[in-house]
């Protein structure tokens, strides 16, 4: 006996469909926002601060990469309530999905910044480049280039784990779709819609980050240093 | 009925652990069987098979983990036979493993230079003695450190399929917090055993990586 699939009563309810997905990309931009900012400064302290601020940073780096963003969820959510900190169901996900971004990004950005040899940096300011000139052009954009496809891999893990907040009731696309699978009772129909409305999403987002990656890296690369390979590269292309 | 939160709590999460183990071993043997297939017919394979495999990685790598779990778990039931949850969280997670680790081989195998392929030719070995010999046990090598890396990703992925019911790690937390009604300490104490399985798989990971580069290349 073959089941039946059947969308119509799944589709009358498409505007929760909907309003679950911008709801995803509300909670999941706001987390990432705060996890990038934290993963600046991590980055920034574990490359540049004191021995025991690296020391600090990487013990929180460790804590948050090696356990469940769920755990780390009902322990923001359940259990800091305990210790006299309530927190909406919302903003308990934004806090433990920034958190656990915080540590997997500043771990990503901390790569970045040590590809950059010091040397490259002593260069650009005897080039006479000023000291923010330094820092945009020789630093943040070449070291931006190397971890550009960890860095917004991460970001899609980030959109697509917020699916967990569900867990504790949060507004997002996977609760509307747990609230829509309650009231029409057909349930892989619903997650089917669930299921499309994250990859359109996440697809779009890999789209966008490849035309920021365009813009950002438009500078071309530095030109090939014998004419011979470049006439070489020419007559290949030719033939 | 109240309990507080004693060693007998303690020894019921490490029961629970003692599930996420397990779950996480089939998942693994499973997925990364699955996961060798699909690496080498996405690079061997003929282009529509090759194809097939680059979409199936997309689409379950663009779909949340969680929503694959109740895909598995609702179309599993759906199809007229009732499973329990352990086979929902079994399929979901080794279908999940599958696409990343076929991806993550993919990588490690083309990372092999195409000189070994034509050295290996040259010696006229066959294609798949070419693969045994010369190319596996390379791409071996640097698949360790990454591939070591994902079985964490696995032991704390296995955490979701709690939320269908399966008795492991975090719903045995979950349901300890129901008894004892003390969150902080249960939770706490769930995510220090996650730590204690997950950290020290991390820290081979990182020498794995490390070590790679040491090592005569050749």
């Amino acid at each position: 006996m073959a089941y039946q699939m059947n969308f119509a009563p799944v589709m009358a309810l498409a505007p929760q469909l909907v309003e679950g997905a911008l709801n995803t990309l509300i909670l999941s931009g706001q987390a990432i926002v705060a996890g990038l900012a934290i993963g600046i400064v991590g980055a920034v302290s574990r490359t540049e601060g004191p021995r025991w601020l690296d020391r600090a940073v990487g013990v929180y780096v460790e804590l948050f990469r090696n356990t469940p963003l769920l755990v780390q969820l009902f322990l923001i959510f359940f259990g800091l309530p305990y210790i006299g900190i309530r927190l909406s169901a919302n903003m308990a996900a934004i806090i433990a999905i920034a958190l656990n971004l915080g540590a997997y990004s500043t771990e990503i950005l901390r790569a970045g910044l040590q590809a950059i040899p010091r040397t490259q940096v002593e260069a650009g300011l005897a080039l006479g480049l000023s000291r923010l000139q330094v820092v945009r052009y020789v630093v943040i954009i070449p070291a931006l280039r190397i971890i550009y496809p960890a860095l917004t891999g991460q970001l899609t893990l980030t959109l697509l784990g917020s699916s967990i907040a569900s867990a504790i009731s949060a507004t997002e696309l996977t609760a509307a779709g747990a609230r829509i699978e309650s009231t029409t009772f057909r349930s892989l129909e619903t997650f089917l819609c669930i299921a499309v409305i994250y990859i359109t999403m996440t697809f779009a987002f890999r789209f966008v980050y490849w035309l920021v990656g365009l813009w950002l890296f438009r500078r071309k690369a530095p030109p090939k240093p014998s004419l011979i390979a470049d006439v070489t590269e020419v007559s290949r292309a030719g033939a | 009925m109240i309990r507080s939160f004693g060693w007998e709590s303690v020894e019921f999460l490490i029961r629970g652990a003692g599930w996420t183990l397990l779950l996480s071993l089939m998942t693994f043997v499973v997925g990364g069987f699955f996961a060798l297939i699909f690496a080498l017919l996405r690079t061997l394979g003929p282009k529509p098979v090759r194809l097939a495999i680059a979409g199936f990685i997309q689409l379950v790598q663009a779909t949340p983990l969680l929503i694959v779990v109740f895909l598995a778990f609702y179309g599993l039931s759906f199809m007229g036979l009732h499973f329990p949850p352990m086979v929902a969280a079994g399929v979901s997670l080794a279908v999940y493993t599958t696409a990343f680790l076929a991806d993550i081989w993919r990588g490690c195998i083309e990372a092999i230079p195409k000189q070994q392929w034509e050295a290996a030719d040259a010696l006229a070995l066959t294609r798949i003695q070419q693969l045994r010999y010369v190319i596996l046990p390379q791409a071996f090598k640097i698949s360790l450190g990454p591939t070591v890396g994902f079985m964490v990703q696995i032991v704390k992925n296995t955490s979701v399929v709690a939320l269908i019911g399966f008795v492991e790690l975090t719903r045995a937390g979950q349901l300890l917090n129901n008894m004892t009604f003390q969150p902080f300490h249960v939770f706490l104490t769930v995510a220090a055993i996650y730590f204690a399985i997950c950290y020290p798989l991390s820290f081979l990971s990182e020498r794995l990586k490390g070590n790679r580069h040491v090592r005569p290349a050749h």
